[in-house]
């Protein structure tokens, strides 16, 4: 039941090929350059014109992103964008692992909500009782447990049977968005409010922020887990291991690979960085959460992954862009009286260009030529009809 | 201790079977929809979007006209014209479907949301209850009566177009190219047929079922439409397709089931029984993950499904 081949765009993404037909370094570094920021480029515009169509100023949107996302407060804002940033680069990284071997975690936020739900939940007993230190430790280890926790029935079916992962890490992610909320508004109620919400963890029982900024250290456990990854991926034989197994799953097998093991661990890890993305957001920027709550980080960290070509290293910048993004769409949107949700219009086309912008360059790089051959035709002679 | 005798009345039972049929009439489309498309190859991750864009424009049809079939109307429109960009991309360009899926999805989310707040800002406008029609006889038995047989026309409609469906996939030449498309592409171009053309029929379908089961869920269901209307249902019926393992009568089964399921905290609340909704919610997707479990090995995918189709490619 499993879909075992990528489309060839997203092969070759998984692969890390290079671009084939050009030998000169520079006009390589160049061309994935170009193809990893057009797309970006392109959803901004595409942007500014339903933006137009709405009868809103774009120019005055995006420069309200930049002011509430960097410069704004005097030159304050961009600490709220690097915070953003930690839970943000965890997810990445958790989804670049598990992307590399071609297999689809989407199980993200439950996985995320049940690590929050239960860091937020014991934080305050843990802190009171041991230092801080052990007790941040102690909770990071947890959140990362449980959310690994969370994958092991996907990892095992699809491992076992090769059952779809999509649909058992998203039942997982429903179950445990649920369950979350079970525990928020039954074991962890905070008694001494009326709404859904555990108790709020006091400002100095809170991760530690960097000297000399507001910016909580999890921005530093998100850089090491991103320089570890990239590690595990580019310079062990399991990251080898793994990718094979998302570029030729009948290779990875026939070489000899374990596959179960191999898919069991890539889940596992994968869930821990969510999971530790959640301890990040949680111990450090908001100290308790509510009923409802939901930040949906997931979903809009995809589209990067992506462009970062599914190397670690490579998406910080993409991260950094998006936090700025969205640090500052709120102040924008607010500013133009739209809904925030038009950040996912926004992330969602960057994808869809990606896609196309990928299939465009395949073909460049297949000795075609960036068009396909009927449209190309159809430019060179609208008017009269083409002999063969 | 519960009494049953006092819980498990008829009041009780036709709320289950009601609120079933409710919730379960727009996962029944959506999966109807998703099964065509799996059927035909093309795994479609952005139903999610494409109700969303139904249940939208449905609505904003059935509020301006006053008429709740102009809803399903432009809803269907609208669905057609959010798959269009998965015809484009994935069956003619032949892109990812999972990437392109997932786009759909986020961007359906967006627009919809975006657009609601920019015309009705913070205000919900509420649309009447749809009249129903109650089958002559049978409406009057004591519990399947008024739950099963007082319902808007669409609803019966809804059954007949299973039937048709089914019927379609095991009769006609339009299913078994559509069968063919999935299983053995290859074979269906070397019987002359346009795999690529017979997979954007299929998409469209889908698109046309899911904006359907969208608009039903915002103007028969709900009557009312919020941003992230569908919460998750387009997955829901993602799961209810694959487990149908296409055959659409199952699919109905399984859709009045997780119906059920989603609206069976509001029947226990009516039986008096205070349980955490959460909890509730949870059942039928801890059901799933059970029956995935069990029957792992008999689940079952067309082999070409999510593979773009290109002539002479091995």
């Amino acid at each position: 039941m499993s879909v075992e081949t990528a489309s060839p765009e997203i092969q070759q993404i998984l692969a890390g090929e290079t671009i084939r037909g050009r030998s000169n370094l520079a006009s390589r570094v160049l061309d994935v350059t170009v193809r990893s920021l057009l797309p970006v480029v392109c959803a901004l515009g595409a942007g500014a014109i339903l933006l137009l169509a709405m009868g809103r100023h774009p120019i005055a949107f995006y420069g309200d992103v930049w002011q509430g996302g960097v410069s704004g407060g005097g030159w304050d804002a961009w600490q709220d964008s690097a915070i953003r940033m930690a839970p943000l680069l965890l997810i990445a990284a958790g989804l670049t692992v598990i992307f590399r071997a071609n297999i689809w975690n989407l199980g993200y936020n439950g996985q995320f909500l049940l690590a929050a739900a239960l860091v937020t939940g014991y934080g305050p007993s843990v802190t009171k009782h041991v230092a801080l230190w052990f007790a941040m430790l102690v909770l990071f280890l947890m959140a990362g447990a449980v959310a690994a926790t969370w994958t092991v029935v996907p990892a095992v079916l699809k491992a076992r049977y090769g059952t779809n992962e999509i649909i058992t890490t998203l039942m997982m992610s429903f179950i445990g968005v649920d369950l979350a909320g079970y525990l928020i508004k039954k074991p962890f109620q905070d008694h001494s409010v009326n709404i859904p919400q555990t108790r709020v963890l006091d400002l100095d029982k809170m991760l530690p922020p960097i000297p000399g900024t507001r910016i909580h250290i999890g921005l530093l456990v998100a850089f090491g887990a991103i320089l570890v990854v990239h590690f595990l991926l580019t310079r062990t034989s399991w990251g080898l291991r793994l990718q094979i197994l998302g570029a030729n799953p009948r290779a990875a097998r026939h070489v000899g690979i374990n596959l179960p093991r191999l898919i069991v661990t890539g889940f596992l890890l994968s869930g821990f960085l969510v999971g530790l993305a959640a301890a990040a957001d949680f111990l450090g920027l908001w100290g308790y959460i509510r009923g409802s709550q939901n930040p949906g980080y997931g979903d809009t960290v995809i589209p990067f992954v992506f462009l970062a070509r599914l190397n670690a290293l490579a998406v910080v910048p993409f991260i950094a862009f998006f936090s700025v993004l969205s640090v500052g769409g709120d102040l924008a949107a607010t500013n133009a009286n739209l809904s925030t949700d038009f950040l996912l219009v926004l992330v969602g086309l960057i994808l869809l260009f990606m896609t196309v912008i990928e299939y465009l360059g395949r073909r460049r790089d297949l000795g075609g030529s960036y068009l396909p051959p009927g449209l190309k035709d159809a430019l060179k002679a609208p008017l009269w009809r083409r002999r063969r | 201790v519960i009494l049953a005798s006092q819980i498990w009345t008829d009041v009780f039972w036709t709320s289950v079977v009601a609120g079933g049929l409710l919730a379960g009439v727009p996962l029944m489309f959506t999966a109807l929809g998703e099964t065509i498309s799996e059927r035909a190859g093309v795994l479609n991750i952005g139903l999610e979007g494409m109700m969303l864009v139904g249940a939208y424009v449905g609505f904003l049809g059935a509020h301006y006209s006053g008429s709740q079939w102009a809803g399903y109307a432009v809803g269907i429109a609208g669905g057609m014209v959010a798959s269009l960009v998965m015809v484009v991309l994935c069956v003619w360009l032949g892109l990812d479907q999972i990437v392109v899926g997932i786009a759909i999805t986020l961007a359906g989310e967006g627009i919809t949301s975006v657009a609601q707040q920019a015309q009705f800002g913070t205000t919900y406008p509420r649309l009447g209850a749809p009249s129903t029609v109650s089958i002559p006889l049978l409406h009057r038995m004591p519990v399947l009566g008024t739950s099963l047989f007082e319902q808007p026309v669409i609803v019966y409609l809804a059954f007949l177009f299973v039937g048709a469906l089914a019927w379609t996939f095991r009769r006609t030449n339009v299913g078994l190219n559509l069968r063919a498309a999935g299983e053995k592409p290859e074979a269906l171009d070397a019987a002359g047929v346009s795999v690529v053309g017979t997979r954007s029929w299929a998409v469209l379908s889908t698109g046309a079922l899911a904006g359907l089961g969208g608009a039903y869920l915002s103007v028969a269901a709900t009557g009312i439409f919020t941003p992230f209307l569908t919460q998750g249902q387009g997955f829901i019926a993602i799961v209810i397709a694959m487990l149908g393992r296409g055959r659409p009568l199952w699919v109905l089964c399984g859709s009045f089931l997780f119906g059920i399921a989603l609206s069976l905290s509001d029947s226990l609340q009516i039986a008096g029984i205070d349980i955490s909704v959460d909890i509730v919610n949870m059942i039928p997707f801890a059901a799933i993950i059970v029956a995935l479990i069990l029957f792992a090995r008999r689940s079952y995918l067309p082999p070409a499904l999510a593979l773009p189709y290109v002539r002479g490619q091995r």
